[in-house]
């Protein structure tokens, strides 16, 4: 049987992202998938050379345009440790809330895209629909819809009033209903279970060795978490990583969709257990020379950030690892067997946050 | 087939979006939106300048300017935080699209009381 090459990527109807792969295909058959990265390259790692390292949070914030909180909150966190700042336990909370909010509408987005790639073009609408609120949610509360921009060395500066709270919890009551609603169809239905059960397998101890982040990783029975980890004020909060142990598209997008209500009830008890207290800590000079690695969970898995101080306002090093970078090895290990119909599903799989890989 | 309970529910429903642009959904109050600055009330202290972490504000503190570029602003909202004097402010509307790149220059009075405060200085030195 002869060899065709399918150039799939950077532009692709089906994928928002620019990544390349080329696929070398067999009758309908890919036997080999080569990535080419680097299309959106943007050197934000290199500004910190430039900006101060409070101008630094609001580069950081986007680095993804979808997880901008998580990534704030990862690298205040990490000049937060290297400079021994207390941050007040209201700001850890409040952190929380919005970073869970960011996971719903990131799983949000992906759950519609991903309806999306298999043709399930009402299903893409409805969940975008109901995203809409939480959107809603974070313009009405921090001020802006994606870019939240809460966070600052030493704690937040937006607080949420009581009014603010309840509204959130209420938008969260109609949020939870709503995504409910589309439980059976995402889990169960037929033609979504035709496209997604038993595509794209990676086995438990494939997941592992190839170093898989996330809800791929979750997605094939590991039960591996950063938030576990008790960062920010997840140690006060009650919860368990969600796995599915199938290994497929379809474990993929059931705990993403678990995830979902997981962040509901998250923000839940944050909003029960949310302290009195400051807002911020009161920073002072520079981060001193020193190293710190930090890792948060976010959407898309494990995100590290590795920052290195030299005792001046600008830091000598930052260096971010995102987590579909550390999806991208599990994903060429999927493709091979899988049908060419089957490339979009797959890929969308592991979600794929192309920005960010390539910052 | 699970799905049908929803579109036909959809169906029933007013639609989900807005008939953009004829109705616009009101802003938020909190919403970052367009810079704006009473100048009058600016001390040409340079706050902004060295906060704004796009580098779009240059302020000129002996000829009494402050200048920003539009286009580079992020509508973060750090320069706003951190004006002593409160002059900058958010309205909760996104700026509209231009069609030309412009410099947004704002002529104020430079401060006087410096040369005042220079004088005070020097009193006291004396004393
Ligand atoms: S921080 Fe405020 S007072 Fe100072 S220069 Fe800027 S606008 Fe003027
Ligand atoms: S809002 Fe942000 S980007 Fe815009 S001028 Fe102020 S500090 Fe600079």
């Amino acid at each position: 049987m002869a060899t065709t090459v399918i150039p799939f990527g950077p532009q692709h109807p089906v994928l928002p992202e620019p990544v390349h792969l080329t696929l070398k295909v067999e009758d309908e058959i890919v036997k080999e998938a080569i990535p080419a990265l680097g299309y959106v390259h943007r050197g934000l790692e290199k500004l910190a050379e430039i900006r101060d390292y409070h101008q630094m949070i609001t580069v950081c914030e986007r680095v993804c345009g979808i997880c901008s909180m998580i990534h704030g909150t990862c690298y205040s966190q990490s000049i937060e440790e290297l400079m021994g700042i207390e941050v007040p336990a209201r700001a850890e909370m409040l952190r929380v809330i919005w970073s869970e909010l960011h996971r719903m509408h990131s799983h949000l987005l992906w759950l519609g895209l991903f309806a999306d790639a298999f043709g399930f073009e009402a299903l893409f609408m409805q969940f975008w629909k109901v995203r809409e609120r939480i959107m809603d949610i974070n313009e009405a509360t921090a001020g802006s819809r994606v870019i939240v921009s809460v966070n600052i060395i030493g704690g937040v500066r937006t607080d949420l009033s009581p009014d603010q709270l309840r509204w959130i919890l209420s938008e969260l009551e109609i949020v939870e209903k709503e995504v409910r609603e589309m439980q059976d169809t995402i889990m169960n239905d037929y033609s979504v279970k035709a496209r997604t059960v038993g595509v794209g397998y990676m086995s438990k101890d494939d997941a592992y060795i190839l170093g898989a982040a996330g809800p791929t990783l979750r997605g094939s029975g590991v039960a591996s978490d950063m938030r576990m980890l008790g960062y920010g004020a997840y140690s006060e909060l009650d919860f368990e990583p969600v796995i599915e142990t199938s290994g497929d598209c379809w474990a993929r997008s059931a705990v993403r969709f678990r995830e979902v209500g997981q962040s509901i009830d998250l923000v839940r008890q944050a909003i029960s257990k949310l302290p009195e207290g400051d807002l911020a800590a009161k920073v002072k000079g520079n981060p001193p020379e020193g190293e710190v690695y930090m890792r948060v969970e976010q959407p898309r898995g494990e995100c590290v950030y590795y920052i290195r101080g030299n005792g001046t306002k600008h830091l000598d090093r930052l260096r971010i690892r995102t987590p579909t970078f550390a999806n991208i090895p599990p994903l060429l290990h999927m493709l091979p067997g899988c049908e060419l119909a089957d490339v979009p599903v797959i890929v969308l799989a592991i979600d794929p946050c192309i920005s960010c890989t390539e910052r | 087939m699970l799905f049908t309970p929803t579109v036909i529910k959809n169906l029933l429903k007013k639609p989900a979006t807005r008939n953009y642009p004829f109705v616009v959904r009101e802003p938020f109050p909190n919403f970052r939106g367009e810079l704006v600055i009473d100048i009058e009330k600016c001390i040409f202290c340079g706050m902004c300048e060295r906060k704004c972490p796009s580098q779009c504000i240059t302020v000129d503190k002996q000829a009494g300017t402050w200048q920003c570029d539009p286009h580079a602003c992020i509508s973060c909202g750090y320069c706003r935080d951190n004006c002593p004097t409160k002059c900058l402010t958010m309205n909760d509307t996104h700026r509209k699209p231009m069609a030309a790149k412009v410099t947004w220059i704002e002529q104020g009075t430079p401060p006087k009381p410096k040369a005042k405060k220079a004088a005070a200085e020097k009193k006291t030195d004396e004393e």
